[in-house]
């Protein structure tokens, strides 16, 4: 009974705490970019434009919803769930604080990684589904970009599994120390590389989330709006949804395998606030690299995974492993 | 092998400086105008549609009615109306009407205009969603609490008084003669018909 009452807290506090990210992170794009271009984003609904989220909402459910005839139904319905259930299930297993796990167990960063796959998975079906030619292009370029990027943080992944001994998340945070030299990041006695890692880490995780300076899948500039362009009202809020609900999963296994999680800086306050704290400056950082860099081309962005981040994963696993022989 | 490296160096690099001038333009102010808050302010050479003039002296304008512009523009989209009134010095304007809905802003009336006493006006937010909107009455707009009337000169009312009884005198006088030259003036044309 116990056990059943905390778990459905969980749920609702999960629910409510992607809800209001999912609403707020567009907002914090949309004022960021703005002020990127010298602009000021959002400011008519409600203080500083904080209602904004809420009138798009509205807007994007008062919407009809229209199927297109050349579309396959079944997929072209069932895209936005599954696009959405994976993002959504991940948070299962993120250590927010010490105590505060939804499900601690053994596996949580190979689930990780498995359930994220699974979104690259629901972007074909929806781009399939759509019976659109740029939707189908869009969805190709995301699936071959999401595969070419999964090696290279896979392989970062490992690193940290053979630095920690352990594929749980929190054992993972709970064996980074409380000071900032004992993170991840800066533990040159396992690998002098560390910091490359978790740069190589950082752009894997900007791939995978479909971010700008990689946004394959949704380029507005050449192929209308990607996989979602036969979506409307909450087909297409749904994407965006899952857009963002995979940039606070990306962002927080970046801190939780590289920047400490819940571990404080220097020892002072320790709690969950520092793992949002991280979080969100990662989030930020995102928010900033999209508003700055124009999108790549689709060959260099093969390239860039198979010629450098690939291979300097493997040197750095390759020397992960020569140090833990060593010392 | 040394050109690999070079390029991820070089590259990082740039990337680096991207990111900062994008950090520095989001610290700095935004320059967006919150238009229907704050109007914008039009330089002064802006060529709105034509208004009158005041001059700084009298604080009335300065159109002598000489109908020039009205005559000069070519979609024909000014109206002047004048009248002469007792003791004021040349005509005085009561309407100058500016049909706007034809108005291609040439400024030919602009150009025409010897006193100088139109110019283009800086007035930008003009959209309506009525036509009668459009027809402007210049006077009224150059005061809009309520059009002065033009002083009165007592000395000049006095001489046009006088002018009037001259006048007035004169034609009295005229009437006996006038009376009598249809005959005499039919009589002159026969004559030079006859020549």
């Amino acid at each position: 009974m116990n056990e059943l009452i905390r778990l459905l807290s969980y749920m609702i506090g999960l629910a409510a705490f992607l809800g209001l990210n999912l609403a707020y992170l567009g907002w914090v794009e949309r004022k960021g970019a703005g002020h990127i271009q010298r602009r000021t984003g959002p400011k008519e609904v409600g203080p500083y434009g904080l209602l904004q989220p809420l009138a798009d909402g509205l807007k994007l459910m008062s919407k009809q919803l229209i199927i297109p005839a050349n579309a396959d139904r079944a997929l072209y319905m069932c895209a936005p769930i599954l696009v959405m259930v994976p993002a959504v299930l991940l948070f299962v297993a993120i250590p927010f604080g010490e105590h505060l796990v939804p499900r601690e167990f053994n596996f949580s960063l190979i689930m990780m990684f498995a359930f994220a796959s699974m979104g690259g998975m629901s972007i074909l079906i929806g781009g399939w589904g759509s019976g659109n030619k740029y939707s189908l292009i869009a969805a190709t370029r995301a699936v071959s970009q999401n595969v070419a990027y999964e090696i290279p943080m896979l392989i970062t992944a490992i690193n940290i599994v053979l630095i920690t001994g352990s594929m749980d998340l929190n054992e993972i945070v709970r064996q980074q120390g409380g000071y900032i030299w004992n993170w991840n990041v800066f533990r040159l006695d396992k690998s002098l590389l560390m910091p490359v890692s978790f740069l190589v880490f950082f752009i894997c995780t900007l791939a995978e989330t479909n971010r700008t300076p990689f946004d394959m899948g949704e380029c507005e500039g050449e192929l209308i709006a990607g996989y979602h362009t036969e979506y409307g009202g909450m087909g297409f809020g749904l994407f965006m949804m899952a857009e963002y609900a995979n940039l606070v999963i990306g962002c927080s296994l970046t801190t939780v395998l590289f920047l400490g999680g819940w571990q404080c800086p220097l020892g002072l306050f320790p709690g969950p606030h520092w793992f949002l704290i991280k979080m969100y400056f990662l989030i930020w950082s995102f928010v900033w690299i999209r508003w700055t860099f124009p999108r790549t081309t689709f060959w260099a962005l093969l390239n860039l995974s198979w010629k450098y981040l690939i291979p300097f994963s493997l040197v750095n696993l390759l020397l992960t492993a020569l140090f833990i022989k060593v010392f | 092998m040394s050109g690999y490296f070079k390029d991820i160096i070089t590259g990082l690099k740039s990337l680096a400086v991207g990111l900062q001038i994008t950090n520095k333009e989001f610290l700095t102010k935004p320059i967006t105008l919150q238009y229907p808050h704050v109007a914008v302010k039009m330089t002064p050479r802006y060529r709105g549609h034509i208004e009158l003039l005041k001059d700084p002296e009298t604080g009335m304008n300065s159109c002598i009615c000489c109908g020039m512009c009205e005559k000069g523009c070519p979609s024909g989209c000014i109206t002047v109306k004048s009248e002469k009134r007792p003791g004021v010095k040349g005509k005085v304007l009561t309407a100058y009407i500016l049909n706007f809905t034809t108005c291609s802003l040439c400024g030919q009336c602009v150009d025409n205009c010897k006193p100088g006493a139109i110019g283009f006006s800086n007035e930008y937010n003009l959209a309506s969603t009525r036509r009668e909107d459009y027809i402007y009455d210049l006077l009224q707009k150059l005061h809009p609490e309520g059009v002065p009337e033009p002083e009165v000169d007592p000395e000049l009312l006095k001489k046009e008084l006088e002018k009037q009884e001259a006048a007035k005198k004169a034609a009295a006088a005229k009437k006996e003669p006038a009376q009598k030259a249809p005959a005499k003036e039919g009589g002159e044309s026969k004559a030079e018909e006859k020549s």
